[in-house]
């Protein structure tokens, strides 16, 4: 039962595609800005969100203060918070009249709504948990006793942490960045309260199918099948790198 | 250990759930849509008084203010009808009712929209019963001092408009032909209402409505008076649908609007009679 519930609406996405007319639709040249810029903004995302987010797993996982739990909640809530809240709430913060907005516009000229960089922010918000919950886990459970071991024999925490943390933890980063990057690629309600919705700059693939929803539903679900198809490989990509690996 | 194998099974669950639910809600467009609901109460005896039950009404985003008012007023000429109304972008109302969403009334703000519906025989015939010109909203402080049409092609103007498939975005388009200009917008928004919010947040310097949006706004922008010789305007057709559930009141709501009744509501809040 449950799992025809799950899997019945991807079989009648495919039942209902258009294999024929499949090359004319996704070689449109707006199909094609919105995959780019979809796959340019979800990678970006990926990799901010692994510049911020592992030194926050570290922080999250080995030290501890008053208050870690609520930073712990904190750090987890856009996981659960639905998408178009949160496009609100960094509307409220970063947009032209918010609260740090207003400064980043008057003193920078800066805005971020209807840019790609407003995408990317977008997404690295929804998206930066799934890596520090993948990578905080990793830590906790990993061997400690080997970076004692490194520590005692001199070497500095950056080598510690290139020679064995990072390997040690290795999956678990892959992982979460994999999840972290699907995440951001389907990623719709904060993007387009936040980043709005125009092709070539804010439109991706996700807010694409929204649209051509109304006008050809045959091209929306072309566009649907990629992004399913992404989704898959991601998923079976991860299922081999990871059977086995102690990590996860 | 069993803790991170624990969170990475429940990563996996999530994305796994996110994933199907994104495919899931684009797949609807592809099914041909699930038979109208038989189970709407329009099966209650019908009273002495006329019509009973619920009445459910797709309506025009452009239409909020008015048929809250006129859906009052119809309520309490008919204290046994509920007045249910889904408001959205006309091009996404129209999907839904060929895609079989259970719906009474349709009222669309376009004629294009209206034919979506008549075309696949689901609604025989459909009336006029407004019309609407567009107007320029701006942020009170106007922030890049936009007077004319022309001020909106400017760089460095950021401007909010429609979808080109809904009608406000289409009869915006006409707008810019007639002006002879060439608008390079920031976001396209999915109905007026979102492109109005946009303006009243002060996120954009401009965006082009339906002058009832302005004056429904009030205070929270300020309207610049697109001159006749270039504004454009679009009718509003409205019509009870031909598998409706509550045939009777939907008959009832249609006539309700197209009376006198009716179209002083619907001119109090700036519509134009067509």
């Amino acid at each position: 039962m449950g799992f025809a519930f799950l899997f019945l609406p991807l079989v009648a996405l495919l039942v209902r595609a258009p294999w024929r007319g499949m090359g004319k639709l996704l070689s449109d040249s707006q199909v094609l800005t919105a995959l780019r810029l979809s796959l340019e903004c979800a990678t970006a995302a990926t990799a901010i969100s692994l510049a911020v987010g592992v030194p926050l797993a570290w922080v999250l996982a080995r030290t501890s203060f008053p208050g870690i739990q609520i930073v712990r909640a904190l750090v987890t809530l856009p996981l659960v918070l639905p998408p178009v809240v949160g496009g609100l709430a960094l509307l409220l913060a970063l947009g032209r009249n918010g609260i740090l907005g207003r400064y980043l516009d008057s003193w920078f000229g800066v805005t971020l709504p209807f840019t790609t960089a407003g995408v990317i922010v977008a997404e690295t918000f929804v998206a930066m948990p799934f890596l520090v919950v993948a990578v905080e886990g990793a830590l906790r459970s990993s061997d400690r006793d080997l970076e004692e071991a490194a520590s005692t024999l001199r070497a500095s925490r950056m080598t510690i942490f290139r020679r064995i943390t990072l390997p040690l933890i290795g999956p678990s980063l892959l992982a979460g960045s994999a999840l972290c990057w699907a995440r951001a690629l389907g990623e719709f309600g904060a993007t387009i309260t936040f980043a709005g919705n125009f092709p070539g700059t804010t439109q991706t693939m996700p807010l694409a199918v929204y649209q051509a929803l109304e006008s050809s539903p045959e091209a929306a679900i072309a566009l649907s099948l990629v992004l399913l198809a992404v989704a898959v490989i991601i998923l079976s990509v991860l299922r081999d790198r990871l059977r086995g690996s102690p990590g996860l | 250990m069993p803790r991170s194998a624990r969170t990475a099974a429940a990563l996996v669950a999530i994305a796994a759930a996110s994933v199907t639910a994104g495919c899931a809600s684009s797949s609807t467009g592809a099914s041909t849509g699930t038979s109208p609901s038989s189970s709407a109460p329009s099966s209650a005896a019908s009273s002495a008084s006329g019509v009973t039950g619920t009445v459910t009404v797709l309506a025009a985003a452009s239409l909020t203010e008015a048929f809250n008012t006129l859906a009052k007023q119809f309520e309490a000429a008919n204290p046994s009808v509920t007045v249910k109304i889904s408001y959205g972008a006309s091009s996404a109302l129209a999907l839904q009712i060929t895609q079989g969403a259970p719906a009474d009334v349709f009222a669309s703000a376009s004629a294009k929209n209206m034919k979506q519906v008549t075309d696949a025989k689901l609604a025989d015939s459909s009336t006029n019963f407004v019309k609407n010109v567009m107007e320029i909203a701006v942020p009170p402080s106007n922030p890049a001092h936009v007077t004319t049409v022309a001020d909106l092609a400017k760089s460095g103007v950021k401007v909010a408009l429609c979808q080109a498939q809904v009608p406000c975005g289409a009869t915006a388009e006409k707008v810019f032909t007639n002006a002879k200009v060439t608008v390079k917008p920031v976001t396209l928004e999915a109905d007026v209402k979102s492109t109005l919010a946009k303006v009243e947040s002060n996120e954009v310097d401009a965006g082009v409505v339906y002058v009832t949006d302005v004056r429904s706004a009030g205070s929270k922008v300020k309207g610049i008076v697109i001159p006749a010789d270039v504004n454009a305007s679009t009718e509003y057709p409205i019509a009870a649908l031909k598998k409706a559930p509550n045939a009777p009141a939907a008959k009832a709501f249609v006539d309700y609007v197209l009376s006198s009744a009716g179209s002083s509501v619907l001119s109090a809040d700036g519509f134009e009679q067509p």
